[in-house]
């Protein structure tokens, strides 16, 4: 089972989304701690009738997302979120055009 | 802007009872409550199956709106709040319904409620609304397997189209139509951001290009734009297209072509049938359903 | 040697004309709808004030957004490769180069020769650059110019919706309705672009001298704006609209000398 969260967007410049697999995540809170501009946190998310706590993005970087993550260069696939994950929850989609 | 002109997706205040459908003490009587920024919705289910709804404009104060979109699902049904055994919440945000006894994000209601308008054949879900666009891929019980919500971007959104339809002129409930006024399919505008778009297609229209010419073009850009969305959580069939945006049919008939599927159509909801603009509300009063069954068995 | 540089913008075409490693003139005209025209134009003009004609000229460089509609090309420059060689040459320390079009927004890491090392690009996103600023004036109801000084007013910028320009305005428009403060509101602008160019930089590494070109370094408010989050004060050279075309005569310039040997 997958229940997959795409925190970003796509506008005219590209795409950019860090993915988060909530089924997979087990709230272990090390992406949060990698992140260097501290834009993950934990939340308690209400899935399959139940409440889990999982990683998520800051509600105020999800529209700027492109600029927030730039710096960790998520087109090379090994940003420091998700090196930590250990259940690989986190990806990034990072397609400019 | 077109502050003067009523918007396309501007529908009527309305409540309804399904007609034959009846409630007794016995039943499980559960609502949910759906806050967006234009719309507040409330819909009433008896034992799981839809039973009344109401459709009313969010006021500048939440709870308000909430209290109002459930009197108005209630009205001249006989119940009262007090005969609600399992309300949940939803809306725009991590929004305020003082009366629920949890709150759900809209993701999830509306994928639960797609799947009781459409049944467990629907698995992607494009909902565009006037300021936010959401792909959703759910599984055969409604239950969220992957989605995106774009509120970043107006590309797409109705502002984004009402725009387009100020700079043309055309009125904004014909714009689906007249962009399909075309001999033959222009290019797609190159640019998808609206301010950029609009820029270009005045040089368009300066080149002598027609209304009807621009607008496909600008239409099949903002419909390449969704497809993109669909097929980033995946597309599989079935597909419907939700939101003030399902009306535009120059909108919903370029996704099809792009992605080669057809859409399932909308149910007839002015005859009886169910309105998609209640599957927060519908998906929302579900879950409540089971929530309360859970919870029963302790 | 004299070479000419010319910058075929969205809005403006700048020409520089550099003889001898100097520059001897320097001339703007609109872009209109038709830019080629316009470059045209203002070569005549450039030409006329340093009393030369066109076949004086050794070799043209032309750079910009419609770099390809420019007359009397010998060649082009990329804006980047232009604002770097440049900017060096304006400030011999400058190593991080902030230019914001009114379509585009750039940041480019150079040596100190010139040459551009690493760069970072905003482009086909109307919030991502210059337009936003224009956008929010007008939905402001004040000129762009005088944007600047009304948010130098505020102490606090309102929580505005700076994402997209077109969000953007409805937020504006609404906002004034319920009477919130312009300056706050102008100032929100200008803090949401210089958030934004911030983080381009960080992706490049700051490495000062950081310089800062283009219409909008001319723009009190985004250079308040910019030097309170980068957290130091940005150079600003003389003319920083002519730096795409003052880069495009200096490349030009090389290109020649390679050519004639």
């Amino acid at each position: 089972m997958t229940l997959i969260t795409h925190y970003g967007y796509c506008d005219g410049s590209g795409e950019y989304y860090i993915v988060i697999d909530s089924d997979k995540c087990n709230g272990c809170n090390k992406c949060v701690l990698a992140c260097p501009q501290k834009a993950l946190q934990l939340e308690i998310e209400f899935i399959d009738l139940e409440e889990k706590t999982v990683a998520a993005v800051v509600e105020l970087h999800r529209k700027k997302i492109k600029y927030t993550c730039a710096s960790c260069k998520p087109e090379n696939n090994n940003t420091p979120c998700a090196l930590a994950c250990e259940s690989k929850a986190i990806t990034s989609v990072w397609i400019p055009r | 802007m077109s502050k003067a002109n009523p918007e396309f997706w501007r529908w009527q205040e309305y409540h309804r009872i399904m007609p034959n459908k009846k409630w007794s003490k016995n039943d499980v009587i559960t609502a949910g409550v759906d806050v967006g920024s234009v719309g507040s919705k409330a819909a009433i289910m008896v034992n799981g199956e839809a039973y009344s709804w109401g459709i009313t404009r969010t006021g500048s104060n939440s709870p308000e709106s909430a209290k109002k979109a459930l009197d108005y699902a209630l009205e001249d049904t006989g119940l009262r709040v007090t005969d609600l055994k399992y309300i949940v919440g939803t809306g725009y945000g991590r929004v305020n319904v003082p009366m629920a006894n949890k709150a759900i994000t809209e993701i999830a209601c509306h994928a639960k409620g797609a799947n009781y308008i459409w049944g467990p054949s629907v698995r992607t879900v494009l909902d565009v609304g006037g300021q936010d666009i959401k792909a959703i891929r759910i599984d055969e019980t409604g239950r969220v397997v992957s989605f995106l919500m774009n509120d970043k971007c107006a590309a797409g959104t109705g502002r984004g189209m009402e725009v387009f339809a100020d700079l043309l002129k055309i009125p904004i409930e014909e714009i689906g139509e007249i962009s399909l006024k075309v001999e033959q399919e222009p290019e797609p505008v190159s640019c998808t951001c609206v301010a950029f778009a609009k820029t270009e297609a005045m040089g368009l229209l300066r080149k002598g290009w027609s209304k009807e010419k621009v607008l496909a073009a600008y239409t099949r850009a903002m419909a390449v734009r969704m497809a993109n969305l669909i097929k980033r959580v995946g597309l599989e069939k079935e597909l419907v297209v939700t939101g003030g945006q399902s009306k535009n049919i120059g909108i919903v008939s370029r996704i099809e072509v792009i992605l080669g599927v057809k859409t399932l159509p909308m149910p007839r909801w002015r005859e009886d049938g169910l309105d998609p603009m209640v599957a927060g509300a519908l998906g929302a009063a579900s879950l409540g359903k089971l929530l309360y069954d859970k919870a029963q068995k302790g | 040697m004299i070479t000419v540089g010319m910058d075929l913008g969205t809005q403006r075409v700048q020409v520089v004309i550099v003889k001898d490693g100097e520059v001897v003139a320097r001339a703007t005209v609109f872009s209109g709808f038709d830019p080629t025209k316009a470059a045209e134009q203002a070569v005549d003009e450039a030409l006329k004030q340093a009393n030369l004609k066109l076949s004086d000229i050794n070799h043209f460089s032309s750079t910009g957004s419609a770099v390809d509609m420019a007359p009397y090309a010998n060649s082009k420059v990329s804006m980047m490769g232009a604002d770097a060689k440049a900017a060096v040459y304006l400030v011999p320390k400058a190593r991080t180069i902030i230019d914001v079009g009114a379509e585009e927004a750039r940041a480019v890491k150079c040596d100190e020769k010139g040459v551009m090392m690493d760069f970072v690009v905003n482009e086909r996103c109307a919030a991502g650059a210059g337009a936003f600023i224009e956008a929010m004036a007008r939905a402001l109801e004040v000129k762009t110019e005088d944007m600047g000084p009304l948010a130098l007013k505020a102490e606090r910028a309102s929580p505005i919706n700076a994402s997209c320009v077109i969000f953007g305005e409805s937020d504006v428009v609404s906002l004034i309705h319920r009477q919130e403060s312009k300056p706050e509101i102008a100032r929100a602008v200008y803090d949401a672009m210089a958030d934004r160019v911030s983080s381009m930089i960080h992706r490049l590494g700051i490495n000062p001298e950081v310089v800062l070109v283009g219409g909008v370094a001319k723009d009190p408010g985004f250079v308040a704006s910019l030097n309170r989050k980068l957290g130091l004060s940005v150079t600003i050279p003389e003319f920083p609209e002519y730096i795409g075309a003052l880069g495009a005569a200096l490349v030009a310039a090389t290109r020649a000398k390679e050519t004639s040997k």
